[in-house]
């Protein structure tokens, strides 16, 4: 964990306090709404969209002094992404920042959830490109708006009808949708569906930010997530051959990194805190 | 079951001062077949989308005899209850298909739509109604998975006829279905949609100008002038023996090679 003091030239996590009670009441009424979108208006962060002003947003207008923060992109602490947003809140807000899942308070994450199970109290802050899960097949927005109220969600299997017609299962890999507490239908965000299991009936809240399309929204702690399926092709998360080159682990989930030209290949953890952090155990144990 | 399926009292529609619907009463009998016919502008398509609950009239009631529960005033429906009845007990075939298919994804999903959206789950069973329904509309089942955009504009409505059809409605709507088809194929789709009225016991409201369509496919006929019913009938009494001015007109400007 490293400590960090705070710049005084900006306002506390660099967002206005009004600006940041207006994310808060948009934020309590997504934990009140499970899976609804709940519009809010959205500002301009100093970074691009795409690179997760949605997230940064929420985490600022939840994070305080003492909160311990981890930043993911991908599963790894140490892209440009995950290192500038943590450098971004270490300076605006001073607080600390850590690559541990155990120690963070809040982890902002862009398409993984950690494979180190987080617990109560914890918060998991998603990025998220595309808030709407009927988007693919409805481009109106009040048109979709009206599906989710009338929970006309026929169509989200129409998508996947389509999945299987074409590829035999249902090739859907990623931001694969779920059913929120047997109401919304959301958009997991990119995360893989392999960590979809992760967010049913999970002990630490959920909340997602879309920054350029200007929604919020929530899953609380212990709420029911189930993966849209059919009966004959049910859900079912990627398995792998191999186990992780580095720390050999078979339970997470891996990325393929190609080594030469020759066409070497080799399969890591994309969680990288979970990847060192069994490798760390490995070679306590050893010296012991 | 006795009475009317569907009983549509005092329909009137206007847009500001154009009157579109001036309070037309009728009665659609289970099994029968009502063709609306009548001049570009004469109120034809806004009566078909009253009656249907697609438009709000501006006054008079729509009352429809449901399945299970009786009767019901289907404009004071509540939303979701009225899209249940439009994609279980009803269809609504647009003149343009492209208006009623989804034309971004494939055939057998088009026809599975209506299946799933009511809670069908099991993708086997979806697909084979998909390839039953493809067959009985005489589209070659090998197109299953190909998009709309590739099907000719025939095979197209016939995809959406189809559709509608998949969910074993009992009031079908069908919006000059013939429209933008060149000849021979509109004599195979009329030939087919026959078939499937005749075979199916529809109950069927057909809105069209021709007067060839409304002669093979209705059993009775409203004709429609400036918003008012001008004459109803027995479709061969109305296009044989006309009665009314401008029925007589309409019948003696049809073209005979």
């Amino acid at each position: 964990m490293t400590a960090t003091t705070r710049d005084p030239q900006y306002n506390f996590a660099y967002l206005d306090e009004q600006t940041k009670r207006m994310i808060r009441r948009a934020i309590l009424k997504a934990v009140a709404i499970p899976g609804y979108q709940v519009p809010f208006a959205s500002r301009e962060m100093p970074m691009p969209y795409g690179w997760g002003t949605g997230g940064v947003q929420v985490t600022a207008a939840i994070i305080g002094p003492d909160d311990t923060l981890k930043v993911i992109d991908q599963g790894a602490d140490d892209t440009t992404n995950a290192v500038s947003i943590r450098k971004f809140f270490a300076r605006t807000a001073g607080v600390a920042t850590t690559a541990n899942t155990t120690e963070a308070t809040i982890v902002q994450t862009r398409h993984r959830i950690p494979e180190t199970p987080m617990v109560e109290g914890q918060i998991l802050v998603y990025q998220v490109p595309i808030p709407e899960p009927l988007r693919w097949l409805e481009p109106r927005e009040a048109e979709t708006r009206r599906m989710h109220a009338l929970s006309d969600y026929g169509s989200m299997h129409v998508k996947l009808y389509e999945d299987i017609s074409h590829h035999g299962r249902i090739a859907t890999t990623y931001d694969y949708p779920v059913l929120v507490n047997d109401r919304y239908v959301m958009a997991s965000s990119p995360i893989p569906k392999f960590d979809n299991p992760k967010m049913d009936n999970a002990p630490f809240l959920q909340l997602f930010g879309a920054g350029r399309e200007k929604r919020i929204y929530a899953i609380p702690p212990w709420t029911a997530v189930k993966c849209l399926d059919f009966e004959d092709h049910p859900f079912e998360v990627q398995h792998w051959d191999d186990a992780c080159a580095i720390c050999g682990a078979t339970d997470s989930f891996l990325d393929e990194i190609v080594t030469d030209d020759a066409g070497g290949r080799m399969f890591v953890c994309s969680d990288t805190d979970y990847c060192s952090g069994r490798v760390a155990a490995d070679q306590k144990e050893s010296a012991a | 079951m006795s009475g009317p399926l569907l009983d549509v009292r005092n329909v009137s529609k206007a847009y500001g001062s154009t009157v579109a619907c001036a309070g037309i009463s009728f009665r659609l009998w289970p099994g029968e077949v009502l063709g609306i016919v009548g001049e570009s502008g004469s109120g034809k398509t806004t009566l078909l989308h009253c009656v249907s609950g697609r438009l709000r009239p501006d006054a008079g009631e729509v009352i429809y005899q449901t399945r299970h529960r009786g009767t019901v005033d289907v404009l004071h429906l509540g939303e979701a209850e009225q899209r249940m009845l439009m994609r279980t007990d009803w269809g609504f075939v647009h003149q343009n298909p492209r208006e009623g298919l989804r034309m971004a994804v494939s055939a057998g999903a088009n026809v599975g739509e209506r299946l799933m959206a009511v809670g069908a789950r099991h993708y086997g069973r979806i697909r084979d109604s998909a390839l039953d329904w493809l067959d009985k509309v005489e589209i070659d089942t090998g197109r299953i998975d190909d998009l709309p955009v590739t099907f000719s504009g025939g095979m197209q409505q016939r995809l959406q006829i189809a559709r509608n059809l998949v969910s074993g409605p009992r009031l079908v709507f069908l919006d000059e279905p013939t429209g933008g088809l060149d000849v021979s194929v509109q004599a195979r789709l009329l030939d087919l949609l026959r078939g499937l009225v005749a075979r199916l016991g529809l109950s069927a409201i057909v809105v069209t100008h021709d007067l060839a369509v409304a002669r093979l496919l209705a059993h009775r006929l409203m004709v429609m002038r400036r918003g008012e019913v001008v004459e109803t009938g027995l479709t061969d009494q109305v296009l044989d023996d006309p009665q009314h001015p401008y029925t007589q007109l309409l019948v003696s400007s049809v073209l005979h090679p």
